[in-house]
């Protein structure tokens, strides 16, 4: 992006981090992407009621270009997996997703031949946010932990260096289906 | 019809349980539930026995203006291109030769006397064991001039999926049609671009059909996974 990926690691990078972390949290920007039942509480979410402002989170914009976080409300048809995808590609770094509500994160009751299962599949996705659909309560909650994220985000060598540590465990890391316990 | 008639009067419904129905068509028998056959089932429902069954013509008379309407459909299009006259719950539907239905719509909106401007789309039916008319085109119509409501009914076989656009008389079916066509495979003949509307352009079959497979992954849980709804409780 700008200067603070060049800066080399130690206390002025932290010092950066620190400071855009706690500007970008404070100045997200949601795209609308209502898909289905999920967008209602989205909009709800951002009525006075439940007053999305109050994160600096109310401006909606329809425009990916003036966006930097999707909320992915409802669940992703195959047709629509594309669209998503490229509405994701328009929006400017840095940038984050947000799956709301069960069909988003893993397909939830669609599972068919129509349905994605999960925006996962599409897009990288920063919080799953489960509920079918999820409380407006639920969302604002998902918002603070997603700002607490962006917060604590990194920049230049720091996040080369997370994202490769996350890879590596990712990698590593047993499929569900070898793992032991309960089942679920 | 008085000038000062109430704008949301109830339309004018004649018919009804008054009527005697006429013998029902038997055209699918089921049996079970959940796709569920043989010995296993443990569901309680394998003795479940149904039978999917259409009204059958109904005599005559109709009952209040259906008799007008049947009466002037008969004389502008002859008796040959209606199949048969159904009344059922208080409600009216034409059963249409295909080959005549555009013919029939065109007299439909365009006649004096039955003026159904309005048709509210297309939808398609398919009953696969009902042989030789496999897929159903059924169009809702409203005469905004009389404030009546009609059906009619279209079928093709399975193997002949082709049913005349009426697009040329009801434009606002174009996509109605293209909705049908996508989900049910019934073409349209005549219709001007024929494409699908809903599923992806390069989609095979077509998802509505009652033989087609409802699709899904199996979901993965710690050590285990559950196969998808439609495979999940067959024991066959």
């Amino acid at each position: 992006m700008g200067v603070e990926e060049k800066l080399p690691a130690g206390v002025l990078l932290s010092t950066v981090e620190g400071l855009a972390g706690y500007m970008r949290k404070a100045s997200l920007w949601p795209a609308t992407f209502g898909l289905a039942c999920c967008a209602i509480e989205m909009m709800t979410t951002g009525a006075p009621r439940y007053d999305a402002a109050r994160f600096g989170m109310e401006v909606f914009r329809a425009s990916p270009r003036q966006a930097d976080l999707m909320i992915v409300a409802g669940r992703v048809s195959q047709k629509m997996a594309p669209v998503l995808r490229q509405i994701y590609d328009q929006m400017a770094n840095p940038k984050w997703v947000l799956a709301m509500g069960v069909c988003a994160s893993s397909g939830g009751m669609f599972n068919n031949y129509a349905i994605v299962q999960g925006v996962d599949h599409v897009v990288p996705v920063d919080m799953y946010l489960p509920g079918c659909p999820p409380r407006p309560e639920m969302l604002l909650d998902a918002f603070l932990k997603l700002h607490e994220d962006i917060k604590a985000g990194k920049l230049g060598k720091n996040r080369r260096e997370l994202e490769a540590e996350q890879e590596r465990a990712a990698l590593e890391a047993a499929p569900t289906i070898e793992m032991k316990g309960l089942l679920r | 019809m008085s000038e000062h008639q109430p704008e949301n009067l109830p339309a004018e419904v004649p018919g009804g349980d008054a009527l005697t129905p006429g013998p029902t068509e038997v055209v699918d028998r089921r049996q079970g539930m959940f796709g569920v056959r043989g010995t296993g089932d443990t569901s309680g429902f394998g003795g479940l026995r149904r039978d999917v069954e259409f009204p059958g013509a109904s005599p005559k008379p109709y009952g209040g203006w259906y008799d007008a309407v049947a009466e002037r459909l008969e004389n502008l299009i002859g008796d040959d291109a209606i199949e048969k006259v159904v009344v059922d719950r208080g409600e009216i539907t034409f059963h249409v030769k295909r080959e005549r239905l555009v013919e029939f719509c065109r007299h439909l909106r365009d006649d004096e006397a039955l003026r159904f401007e309005f048709c509210s789309g297309v939808s398609g039916v398919h009953y696969p064991n009902d042989t030789d008319r496999e897929l159903h085109a059924v169009y809702h119509l409203l005469s905004i001039t009389h404030n009546r409501r009609i059906r009619v009914e279209v079928s093709c076989p399975d193997a002949d999926p082709h049913i005349p656009s009426v697009v040329s008389v009801y434009p606002a079916n174009d996509w109605h049609e293209r909705e049908t066509w996508d989900f049910f495979g019934i073409i349209f003949d005549g219709h001007p671009a024929l494409t699908r509307i809903q599923m992806p352009d390069d989609w095979p079959g077509h998802p509505q059909r009652k033989d087609y497979p409802l699709g899904g992954i199996d979901v993965e849980y710690k050590g285990a996974t559950i196969p998808p709804p439609d495979t999940r409780r067959s024991y066959n």
